[in-house]
């Protein structure tokens, strides 16, 4: 049978794993979509600007 | 772009509520192991992650298939969510797996047949990602891409079967162990109910994430688009 305080310690690192990579990959897609909104805003303003 | 739609909005709270659900199934409901102890837990989620991260491999291939036949490059997109979110899904099967095997194998990896077709076949989506970056004609791109996935598809049956084809320490959860596996264990009714759960879980996240992946596929299509236009 495995040390309690080991086997506990290797489960919270487990979950502390598994949180983080969710939580960075939900991070990166909304810093994407702010920089693609962004890029959408400049080229729509810009074309804006062209018009006129 | 559109703001996001009602149903998207109403998954997002459910995925929140429905893992939080999964976590309390894990830590208050499913009861300890003999054996391993708490480590055991990190269990429900290694094989709730590498389940739906190989279906999602599996879908990525089946979006390469009807692009080649319909060339249409929303299911370019589609596909690329596919792999991008398995492969983040994969890549937490591979890492939690590894801190379960410290403290059961006494290493975090070793060579054997599972953990070698697994991280093989994380590697063969890396490098799509990687080669899809070097094409800059979208057409040329997708149907590279949809050739690419169809025959990385291959690696996910060899990856899933491997723990039954080959001697491996590796446990098999559903079905026959080899006398070889270490740290196989017998799941009670209660585990069995939590890793359904977890299962469950994992595919609406996954749904969710899905979504999420295609509206900026879409949105990253049409600045692309702009982009081409300006400089014409």
């Amino acid at each position: 049978m495995l040390n309690e305080v080991v086997s506990k310690n290797y489960m919270i690192a487990g979950y502390v794993v598994i949180l983080s990579v969710l939580a960075l990959y939900l991070v990166s897609i909304i810093i994407r979509w702010r920089n693609l909104s962004r890029d959408l805003r400049t080229i729509n303003e810009l074309q804006n600007k062209t018009r006129q | 772009m559109k703001p996001q739609p009602i149903a998207l909005k109403v998954l997002n709270v459910f995925s929140i509520l429905i893992f939080m659900c999964a976590l309390c199934f894990v830590f208050l409901y499913a009861p300890l192991e003999v054996t391993m102890n708490y480590v055991q837990k990190i269990f429900y989620f290694h094989i709730a992650t590498g389940w739906v991260g190989m279906l999602g491999f599996l879908a990525a291939a089946a979006a390469g298939v009807i692009y080649l036949v319909k060339h249409d490059q929303k299911w370019d997109i589609i596909e690329l969510a596919a792999v991008e979110i398995s492969l983040v899904f994969f890549f937490i099967t591979i890492v939690a797996g590894s801190i379960w095997a410290r403290p059961t194998w006494g290493a975090y990896w070793t060579w054997e047949p599972r953990l070698t077709t697994a991280a093989i076949l994380e590697m063969v989506y890396i490098a799509y990602l990687l080669l899809r970056q070097g094409i800059d004609d979208p057409d040329r791109r997708a149907r590279f891409s949809a050739v690419y996935t169809l025959i990385g598809a291959i690696s996910v049956p060899i990856t899933f079967m491997s723990i039954r084809l080959f001697r491996t320490i590796h446990p098999v959860v559903i079905g026959m162990n080899s006398s070889a596996t270490t740290g196989s264990f017998d799941m009670t009714s209660k585990m069995l109910v939590t890793m359904f759960f977890a299962l469950f879980t994992f595919s609406i996240i996954f749904v969710n994430l899905f979504w999420h992946r295609i509206r900026l596929g879409q949105l990253a299509q049409q600045v692309e688009e702009l982009k081409l236009k300006e400089l014409q």
